[in-house]
């Protein structure tokens, strides 16, 4: 049995609530599922919309969501009282349950991207097999299911593929991860959380995350690679990621302004947690230094029209400065939540415990997974090039 | 080796067909297998609601409802240490099918201090987290009100946590309570969120939701809940609205009954009197 760590608190609580139900692990879940639809979002910029200034990091967009997507049921079955029962959702799901389509939905989605990474590599996985040797060419054979036609007509039929994975793709994701927040916001038992806002919110969060992602990643690579950066791919989700950010704090400041407009039973006590407990992690990581500041270096870099080694800087800055700014608004809505006590008479605090199944080196570990398998894909399937689209033209 | 072509694709062409018909047949067959199956259980769903959960208790000819009159609650508590026993809940501050809460409102002051018998300082004044008492914080302070309110399970006709739960392992009984299969729960917690009365917790012995289901054991068998069974005034009433003459229709019937939260609409079958603005 894990140690019990009960949840310290001020005013009134029900005494059940002391020890925190979903921790660290469910805190992390939403911030993966995030991270794959930003992440393919950028890759659809190039593979549905056709914008080619997306092109020099749309595969490579494509494996970071898919890398991201596998590892993103790995914090709710660790979490689990009973982790082996974890199929009883897809068994017998229980419909009237916003929970009971996670499974399908993150089966469908895990589908759809091994597809389209498929079909996107499917040429390059066809010269892999003829240059290599041994076991790898039987890898990239098999892989390529033993077909190696790579004609004019057969890359077109991969295209129109492409293009209908992506266009099922795209609202496949954003609607993935409205559904994480309609998870959240559809609860009436805590009114941190039950927001009509709340799945959007989610969706505009998680594209942000996924470009920033994507940004650092790809700075990170090139610099690995030394392989000089695409200033024009660059720009261009520095540009998405400035505009979706502005729409991401809109609807924050907006659900948190209705919640303080509308004034309901327990306000003071939510007025009470945000100007003490959240005050840092909310109004100044989550608000001020993850999406005011991101914004005004972007803007500013956009407006003096900055360039070289100062905008890619600036941007990777930015883009950390984001990411740490959507988790914490994940560890502010789903811990947040639960430290405003159901009683509305008290407020809790959760300390992470460091070892465990919800501890701190747990959580961390789900977290890396996801580049591990990342780090792996790209040596697989390097996304550098884009051979197929090259020689079509 | 040579190849007939046409031969080859005429032969694929038959094994695509016996393939469909064979999947088309697999379909069909596990639809009607399903079907079948599906009408077996309704038989037996249908003799299980006229023998549920035992032999000789029929649960479509109760509804169990609950009345707590705050009134007369005198915070002994026995009620919560009763129910521990009576259900091998965890002995410490931090897992409750049933508590006790004191609302005490002092002089001059508008909202009521709030606190139940979990508190680390009732805790401290009992020695132990398996035993249970208030208190005596309030001995030189000027009260002007003050009550004991006991909270439960409200065993809702419209529970959210049997809404929420992904698996459908806990479910409204046709005789009127949520009960929790915990041979199937997957522990995942979400009912525990969902719940807006704080009723449930997690089981770290089974490690599923847990809750209080109103003694069904004792309940299915014609006896009372436990916490009933011991509360010494009477606090505590429990009885099937089906039987006119039962204990709680006469508490429902002479009183003005309140129940908690109800804008959650979770309509629940605990009904209150004598609970005041701040309960909650």
């Amino acid at each position: 049995m894990e140690m019990l760590v009960s949840a310290p608190y001020t005013g009134y609580v029900y005494p059940n609530e002391t020890i925190i139900p979903w921790t660290l692990l469910i805190a992390i879940y939403p911030y993966l599922t995030g991270l794959v639809a930003g992440a393919f979002t950028v890759s659809s910029m190039h593979h549905a919309f056709g914008m080619e200034r997306f092109k020099p990091v749309a595969r490579f967009a494509l494996l970071i969501s898919l890398s991201c997507m596998i590892f993103v049921p790995l914090p709710l079955i660790l979490h689990l009282g009973h982790p082996e029962r974890a199929m009883n959702a897809m068994i017998t799901p229980h419909l009237s349950s916003a929970f009971a389509m996670f499974g399908f939905f993150a089966a469908f989605y895990v589908v759809l991207l091994a597809l389209e990474c498929w079909f996107v590599f499917r040429v390059d996985n066809v010269a892999r097999a003829q240059s290599s040797t041994g076991v790898l060419r039987t890898f990239y054979r098999a892989i390529t299911l033993w077909s190696d036609d790579v004609s004019v007509k057969a890359r077109e039929y991969d295209r129109k593929w492409l293009m209908a994975l992506a266009i099922i793709g795209i609202p496949g994701a954003h609607g993935l991860h409205g559904y994480v927040g309609f998870v959240y916001g559809s609860l009436k038992s805590r009114e941190w959380w039950g927001s009509d806002l709340m799945p959007v919110i989610f969706i505009f969060s998680a594209v942000i995350s996924g470009m920033a992602l994507c940004i650092v990643l790809y700075v990170l690579a090139a610099r690995l690679r030394r392989i000089r950066l695409d200033f024009a791919c660059l720009k261009g989700m520095a540009y998405a990621l400035w505009g979706f950010l502005m729409f991401a704090l809109l609807l924050e400041a907006l659900g948190f302004a209705n919640i303080v407009y509308k004034g309901k039973e327990g306000i003071d006590v939510i007025m009470e947690y945000v100007r003490g407990p959240l005050f840092v992690r909310y109004f100044v990581v989550q608000f001020g230094l993850g999406a005011v500041l991101p914004i005004m270096i972007i803007g500013g870099m956009i407006a003096r029209d900055t360039r070289g080694k100062q905008f890619v800087v600036g941007l990777v800055i930015s883009s950390v400065l984001v990411l740490i700014s959507v988790f914490m608004m994940r560890w502010n809505v789903v811990i947040g939540g639960q430290e405003i006590s159901k009683t509305m008479k008290g407020l809790l605090t959760y300390i992470p415990p460091l070892y465990g199944r919800q501890g701190i080196l747990a959580g961390t570990a789900v977290m890396i997974a996801p580049f591990g398998l990342l780090w792996l894909l790209t040596h697989l399937f390097p996304p550098w090039g884009d051979m197929s689209q090259e020689e079509l033209k | 080796m040579t190849r007939n072509p046409s031969k080859n694709k005429s032969g694929r062409r038959t094994f695509l067909r016996t393939a469909g018909k064979a999947l088309a047949g697999a379909v069909g067959g596990g639809a009607l297998l399903a079907k079948s199956v599906a009408q077996d259980e309704h038989v037996a769903g249908n003799k299980a609601t006229t023998s549920f959960p035992t032999e000789d208790y029929d649960w479509t000819e109760h509804r169990w409802a609950y009345g707590i009159d705050a009134t007369r609650c005198i915070g002994c508590l026995r009620c919560v240490e009763a129910c521990k026993a009576e259900n091998g809940v965890a002995k410490d501050a931090h897992h409750f099918r049933t508590w006790v809460e004191r609302y005490v409102y002092l002089e001059g002051e508008e909202k009521a201090q709030v606190d139940s018998h979990s508190d680390p300082q009732n805790i401290a004044a009992s020695g132990s987290e398996s035993e249970y008492r208030f208190d005596n914080r309030y001995k030189d302070e000027k009260v002007t009100k003050a009550f004991f309110v006991p909270k439960m399970c409200n065993q809702c006709q419209h529970p959210t946590c049997v809404q929420v739960c992904p698996v459908g392992a806990t479910f409204r009984t046709e005789d009127g309570v949520v009960l929790i299969d915990e041979t199937y729960c997957i522990g995942c917690e979400y009912c525990v969120q969902a719940c807006p009365y704080g009723a449930r917790y997690f089981n770290e012995e089974t490690r599923t939701s847990d809750k209080c289901n109103w003694c069904y054991h004792r309940i299915t068998k014609g006896l009372l809940p436990a916490c009933v069974e011991v509360c010494p005034v009477g606090a505590r009433i429990f009885g099937d609205l089906n039987d006119p003459s039962s204990s709680i229709n006469e508490f429902i019937d002479n009183n003005r009954i309140h129940v908690l939260k109800p804008e959650t609409g979770n309509a629940p079958t605990c009904f209150y009197v004598g609970i005041d603005k701040e309960v909650s």
